[in-house]
């Protein structure tokens, strides 16, 4: 790059000229922050203000500091792609939170001009990202599972211009829906069972020319990146395939819960079946009179709800599934109505707790009632199979001891996903095959048998897997989203659900993988950083080997080079930044974003004396979650301490200890943190960021103590988007905290 | 046993729910009812209830069909319509207790001496007798329905209100005489035997 010429633009619009001191912040870019040019504008982001900038970089202008409102607000006025740009918060963070008055004067013009320092020393530091260097890039999108959701996503996807490539291990299309007898309604008005139209759907795949189907074949391995998955298929013949391609959708679906797993609830006798059986037996009546494997016709069912499910509170010893699976209710009434269709007479028994229908299952559970079935709220206590079946049970209604007769028992039994290898469990085996355990260097082979992507990754063969043994998925945030960047999970294999759901699951899946593919062709990150052009790089000569990088990364994007140094895959990075805080060395740094973007902030605050009385607080705040929630304390004027400098971090993940210390070490009274929530329902956009973050600062107790500083300098806060008044309060409260504790020795 | 109900039972066996869907008003709502257990909040009586509507279904459908005609549950009902307003699946559920109850009653099957009962009762008969209800007479018919002793013992606890209402011409004594009655007090009493007749017919109870 040419020589970097830097500017600072002053907008005074938005009151920031009537109560900031102007020619003072002028003062602070130009001598503090050395910036070769400094303008001020009355309306920087209207026409003629951004003409102005853009003049400027026509003229030579490489690096500008924009000393004006949040980083959040006028973006796109504030887009100048090609050079390097930092923003100093004037209007979010300090005329709109500053306390109104003249006595607040000293305090608010020093907090204005600190960030005109700070946006001034941080723009020095960045490099203008150049994008990642392609290797390859693939559009083509892999679709693993040729069952309702992976025919919904691969449709999705090829209807949207993108080439399929579907891997099915059975020998037809359609999975478990392929044999069913029909579907729970989809569409108005919801009262009898459709058609599943999986035939339909096989058809259209099969006519589909951007859509190339293996069928009988599995993926034996998977190697790359996103945009540059290079994929091995083999079919059941042992002949293999190579595809290219550039993201994955996983819908590897389901398998029924093992019914002979449920004796208690007479699993494995004869005439007690689950809904799969039922099924099956439906489907060989066609549409005439169900019968017993035994050729008696069925004039008696009981379906027994929550078999194996929801732990102690469904039916069952309580030592199956813990979760509810959500299907099985709407699946056993539209079973019912196979019997009551046939034959009104049938008596048709549904035994619950908790019904639950999902989505407009409500009209069809009173479709039911109106047909006939009965629905009796009963606790099942044993089930008896064989020629005539009998199931005892409490009727909680009621409450008393009593038991119904019927020809046939149907278990309600929960799903279980198809997600490959525990990632645990493999990681354990792994460190003691590592260790030279030759039983467990059998166990990885054996385990990998039961992988479904057999991902060449250093963290195992398969995605993480959330709780219960669900594929990954950022539940609470990004549903679509896991922690393999360009491979999705969809349908029941992330999380429990109707075919409806797994059709939407699957669209919004193939979504994902069409981003990610486009994202990578044009070197960019993934969600939720889809527009960053920067990516992870390491000083190797500094690095010594410590791994923590490679371990922490929740992505899994770094690997180990033959010489035991990091080697990134930046396709898979999402650019959190976590490997950056990790790094005890700090070699790992960001374009635009790296130890010494931030370090150079701190460092540009002028932290007051031991005579001034005032102290200085440094806040590190996630800019996913906590960097909003200020910015909307500013907008709603809720006003907060002045002491405070507020430097928004991509993750607490990315947060390196050194910050903290240099700022402790320069005079700083305390650091604050605010990041996402952790723990196992994280709102960490990182999914680990937060978590590493606090197990981090969890150890800089010791740190402080050899400084001789209280450990009630550092503190961290979990904070969400909608905190705004909290976070104001959490700051205010802090600062009361520190004057109590006393100003930092450090300054003395 | 009476002849009503020994045909009833041979008619429906083990099918009490489809009994009461035939034979009871608003019968065939019962099978919608979802168990949610609103009614039995909702209801100002609920603790005096053997039963509450909730589980009167629940019985229904288990068939448990002596249990549930032989109670008094249904008549302990005061037409509030609580549950009616607030029932997610809107039963009738007022209605079907009524229903209830009167189905027990011809069959024969409900609670003597229930007190509910022997007011619908001395009502019926009493407004049906002219057309009108002749308040005296049957006030003083609730007074005697268990004696005469108890009856002279009732009147006199009263008579501090009915001394008060002859004052304020509220109440006249003449009208223990009979009263004033409508004009074609026959004709009131064919249409009520037509509409009995059809009803019983329709419910199978002919």
């Amino acid at each position: 790059m040419a020589e970097m010429k830097t500017a600072a633009y002053i907008c005074t619009g938005c009151g920031i000229g009537d109560v900031l001191d102007v020619k003072g912040l002028e003062g602070a870019a130009k001598k503090d922050g050395k910036m070769a040019e400094v303008k001020t504008h009355a309306f920087l982001c209207n026409a003629e203000g951004v003409q102005m900038i853009k003049d400027d970089i026509a003229g030579g202008v490489t690096h500008l500091c924009i000393a004006a409102c949040s980083r959040r607000a006028k973006t796109e006025a504030f887009s100048f792609p090609g050079v390097g740009i930092s923003r100093a918060n004037l209007r979010e963070g300090v005329i709109w939170v500053v306390a109104e008055g003249s006595d607040h004067d000293e305090v608010r013009q020093e907090m204005a001009e600190d960030y005109v320092r700070m946006g001034c020393a941080e723009v020095k530091k960045i490099v203008v990202p150049g994008g990642n260097v392609k290797q390859s890039s693939s559009k083509r999108i892999l679709v693993v599972g040729g069952g309702i959701s992976g025919m919904t996503a691969a449709l999705a996807a090829a209807d949207a211009g993108y080439e399929v490539v579907i891997v099915e291990k059975a020998n037809a299309l359609g999975g478990f829906a392929r044999n069913l007898v029909k579907r729970v309604p989809f569409s108005g008005p919801y009262a009898e069972p459709q058609p599943t139209g999986i035939a339909e759907m096989a058809a259209k795949i099969g006519a589909n020319p951007r859509i190339k189907v293996h069928l009988s074949s599995t993926v034996t391995e998977t190697a790359g990146a996103p945009g540059r998955f290079n994929i091995k298929v083999a079919q059941e013949s042992g002949a293999v395939t190579e595809e290219l391609v550039g993201a994955i959708v996983q819908a590897t679906g389901f398998t029924p819960y093992d019914i002979n797993k449920l004796t208690e609830l007479g699993g494995g006798q004869a005439n007690v079946v689950d809904q799969a059986g039922l099924e099956a037996m439906a489907m060989a009546a066609n549409g005439g009179a169900i019968k017993r494997a035994d050729g008696k016709e069925i004039k008696s069912v009981v379906f027994v709800q929550c078999a194996g499910q929801r732990g102690s509170g469904g039916n069952g010893n309580g030592t199956h599934l813990e979760y509810c699976s959500g299907h099985c209710c709407a699946t056993s009434i539209k079973q019912a109505m196979y019997f009551k269709d046939a034959n009104p007479d049938v008596d048709t028994v549904v035994m619950y707790s908790d019904l639950r229908v999902p989505g407009m299952g409500e009209d069809f559970y009173r479709s039911a009632q109106q047909k006939g079935v009965i629905f009796t709220k009963g606790k099942v206590a044993k089930v008896a199979g064989g020629a005539s079946c009998k199931v005892d049970f409490n009727d909680l209604i009621l409450n008393e001891d009593t038991s119904v007769d019927a020809d046939l028992v149907v278990l309600a039994t929960g799903q279980v996903p198809n997600a490959g290898v525990n990632l645990d469990d493999w990681s354990a085996v792994v460190t003691l095959a590592d260790g030279g355990d030759e039983a467990a260097k059998a166990k990885t082979v054996e385990m990998k048998k039961g992988s479904v992507l057999n991902l060449e990754y250093r963290q195992g063969p398969d995605m993480p897997q959330f709780k219960y043994g669900f594929a990954d998925s950022h539940f609470i945030c990004f549903p679509y989203e896991t922690r393999r960047t360009g491979i999705y999970a969809a349908g029941p294999v992330r999380r429990p659900m109707d075919m409806m759901q797994a059709q939407e699951d699957a669209t919004g899946a193939a979504l994902k993988a069409i981003q990610a593919v486009e994202n990578a062709e044009k070197g960019r990150a993934a969600h939720p950083r889809a527009w960053d052009l920067s990516f992870p790089t390491a000083r190797l000569e500094g690095c010594t080997q410590c791994k923590r990088c490679t371990v922490e990364c929740p992505f899994g994007a770094i690997d180990e080079d033959e010489k035991r140094f990091p080697k990134f895959n930046e396709e898979r990075c999402r650019r959190c930044g976590t490997c950056m805080g990790a790094c005890p060395v700090r070699v790992i740094s960001f374009e635009n974003y790296s130890v010494d973007t931030v370090g150079n902030q701190i460092k540009a605050v002028n932290v007051p004396d031991q005579f001034e009385e005032r102290p200085r607080l440094l806040l590190l705040a996630c800019e996913n979650d906590a960097y909003p929630a200020l910015d909307m304390a500013g907008i709603q004027r809720l006003s907060y301490s002045a002491y405070i400098r507020a430097i928004p971090v991509r993750c607490l993940g990315s947060v390196n200890t050194i910050w903290i210390t240099d700022a402790l070490s320069a005079g700083y009274d305390g650091v604050m943190m605010m990041g996402c929530k952790k723990g196992d329902d994280y709102q960490c956009h990182f999914v680990k960021g937060s978590e590493l973050a606090s197990y981090r600062m969890s150890k800089i107790g010791d740190t402080l103590k050899q400084m001789g500083l209280e450990e009630e300098r550092v503190i961290t806060h979990e904070v969400a988007i909608t905190d705004h008044e909290r976070v104001a309060k959490l700051i205010n409260d802090y600062a009361t905290q520190i004057v109590e504790i006393g100003l930092s020795p450090m300054k003395f | 046993m009476s002849d009503l109900n020994t045909q009833a039972v041979m008619r429906y066996k083990n099918s009490f729910l489809k009994e009461v869907e035939e034979r009871v008003e608003d019968g065939y709502w019962v099978k919608m009812c979802m168990q949610c257990g609103v009614c039995a909040g909702s209801c100002p009586f609920g603790p005096h209830w053997e039963h509450s509507p909730q589980k009167i279904f629940m019985m229904i459908r288990a068939g448990k069909r002596d249990e549930v005609l032989k109670t008094d549950s249904m008549w302990m009902c005061t037409s509030c319509y609580n549950c009616i307003a607030r029932c997610p699946r809107k039963l009738p559920i007022t209605h079907i207790m009524h229903g209830l109850a009167n189905y027990s009653y011809r069959l024969g099957l409900s609670p003597k001496g229930q007190p509910n009962q022997a007011i619908a009762r001395l009502f019926w008969n009493n407004a049906i007798k002219s057309g009108r209800v002749n308040e005296l007479t049957f006030s003083l018919a609730m007074y005697f329905k268990d004696g005469i002793v108890q009856g002279i013992k009732n009147s006199l606890a009263m008579q501090g209100i009915g001394l008060g209402l002859m004052k304020a011409k509220r109440l006249n004594p003449m009208e223990i005489l009979g009263g004033h009655t409508c004009k074609d007090k026959g004709s009131i009493h064919k249409m009520i035997a037509k509409a009995r007749e059809i009803e019983d017919r329709r419910r199978g109870l002919a």
